[in-house]
């Protein structure tokens, strides 16, 4: 696991598991929308139900990107990893899509079953919240100039982010609010209609080969840019 | 100079005399140069009289959200001075002179929030009742608005250093600092706000105030040791 820490080795590493990730990814996000549209429409919700589909996942991975974006910005700070920042970095722009696609798809799902396109409730403003965190975090990023102390100076701004993740998970149980409380893998809960699981945890598996794909892509970019940056400076130096 | 002269050189202030010291200073340039906690509670009271012209004058439109906008301004002239608080020390060489110490750069950050908190919450908490009144707000209300605003202060001015560290050497800090910061502003919001919400329908504010100082106290701890990550780096 740390082996893959060597960027020439995490490079060789995930050369060819990148493609295979984004094949995955373009597989099943296909079947999942294949069977999220030929599930029958439920009794209650009628066709807006597939919106949860597309919802769901999304704010999952929202969540789950800022949570790598947290470990790998702790691991940028403490172990002044190259690395782990850049990994770090790669993470914030699939994250903040991520968030803005669940509140947008969550926005649209509203409007027929709450009869409002927003309301201020704890779960929607924590992810809103989140969301600014990702803004936030990318603004650091990119207005110090020196990058190294701008990518440590967004690891803290990272770490202390990661309060935010489990006010977004349990703000539903904790408050109550408009937004259903977690239905899903909650013991004693009706749950969902097990018509609904295929398509539900196929969407689930493509969103997380989606991010993992984007992850890599993006880190591997990074470490490509860095080369071609220490390069740059290398024949300045010679010239 | 005789041997004995020497080892009785005198002797390094103690802790306890650095952070007065210290906090002394740092009042003293909050105070003394520019103003800053006129400025603060003169764009507290420019906010304040922007609503009723905006939104119009009805005491019944007024009324129910005078509590929240009075920490909607609270938060935002929270934010005014943030931008100097290690920015003017780090451009004359203070902040490097502050590093060699005897205090530990966390306590730095730390005194450096505690006298923010004075300087600016401190005079913006007796502003907030005033403004909250002129907006309509139930007299029996304003000891709730300056004791809410007064504990929320010490969590603006905690996080809000945080923010001012991570900004350090950045473009446009000031403009950073609002964007990184104010998202970590909304809890207190949230929850000062709430408290006057509660208390003006009748209900215990008691939960309210407690996560209010709950977060305060979580912001105390947090901000001191990441802030002096923050300012390190910037060093670095």
């Amino acid at each position: 696991m740390f082996g893959l820490s060597n960027p020439q080795r995490f490079m060789a590493f995930t050369g060819p598991l990148t493609p295979v990730l984004w094949g995955l990814a373009a597989v099943l996000l296909g079947v999942g929308a294949w069977l999220s549209f030929t599930v029958p429409a439920d009794y209650q919700q009628g066709d807006t139900v597939r919106i949860m589909f597309v919802h769901v996942p999304a704010a999952t991975l929202g969540l789950g990107a800022y949570a790598a974006l947290g470990v790998s910005s702790f691991f940028a700070l403490v172990f002044r990893h190259a690395l782990a920042d850049a990994a770090a970095r790669a993470a914030a722009l699939p994250g903040a899509a991520f968030t803005a696609l669940a509140l947008f798809t969550g926005s649209l799902w509203g409007q027929p079953m709450w009869g409002t396109w927003w309301v201020w409730d704890a779960r929607l403003t924590s992810v809103l919240v989140l969301f600014l965190f990702y803004l936030g975090y990318m603004a650091l990023r990119a207005s110090i100039d020196d990058e190294q102390k701008a990518g440590r100076a967004a690891a803290v701004l990272g770490l202390v982010g990661l309060i935010n993740l489990p006010i977004v998970k349990f703000s539903v149980d904790w408050w109550n609010t408009l937004h259903q409380p977690a239905s899903f893998l909650t013991p004693g809960s009706s749950g969902l209609d097990p018509v609904y699981l295929p398509p539900f945890l196929t969407m689930m598996a493509a969103y997380g080969m989606l991010f993992a794909a984007l992850w890599l892509t993006a880190i591997r970019t990074e470490i490509r840019r860095r080369r071609v940056m220490t390069l740059r400076a290398r024949l300045a130096q010679e010239a | 100079m005789s041997r004995r002269d020497v080892d009785q050189e005198p002797r390094p202030p103690g802790l306890r005399g650095a952070t007065r010291v210290l906090l002394e200073r740092e009042l003293d340039l909050a105070w003394g140069g520019g103003g800053g906690p006129l400025l603060a509670c003169g764009f507290f009271v420019c906010l304040t009289a922007i609503l009723p012209l905006a939104a119009g004058g009805d005491p019944r439109t007024l009324g129910p959200v005078a509590g929240g906008v009075a920490w909607l301004a609270l938060a935002l002239a929270s934010l005014l001075s943030l931008e100097r608080l290690f920015e003017r020390d780090m451009e004359d060489g203070a902040l490097d002179l502050l590093t060699l110490g005897h205090l530990a750069l966390e306590q730095v950050v730390l005194i450096k929030a505690l006298a923010q908190w004075i300087a600016i919450g401190l005079p913006l908490a007796l502003t907030a009742p005033v403004a909250a009144l002129a907006l309509d707000l139930p007299a029996s209300l304003t000891p709730l608005v300056a004791l809410t605003a007064l504990i929320g202060g010490a969590g603006f001015a905690f996080t809000g250093a945080l923010g001012a560290a991570l900004a350090l050497g950045a473009k446009r800090g000031g403009l950073l600092i609002a964007v990184v910061v104010l998202p970590l502003f909304i809890p207190p919001v949230v929850f000062g706000a709430g408290a006057l919400e509660r208390a003006g329908s009748g209900q215990p504010v008691g939960p309210a105030l407690a996560l209010l100082c709950a977060y305060v106290l979580f912001a105390a701890v947090v901000a001191p040791f990441a802030g002096a990550a923050a300012v390190r780096n910037a060093q670095g």
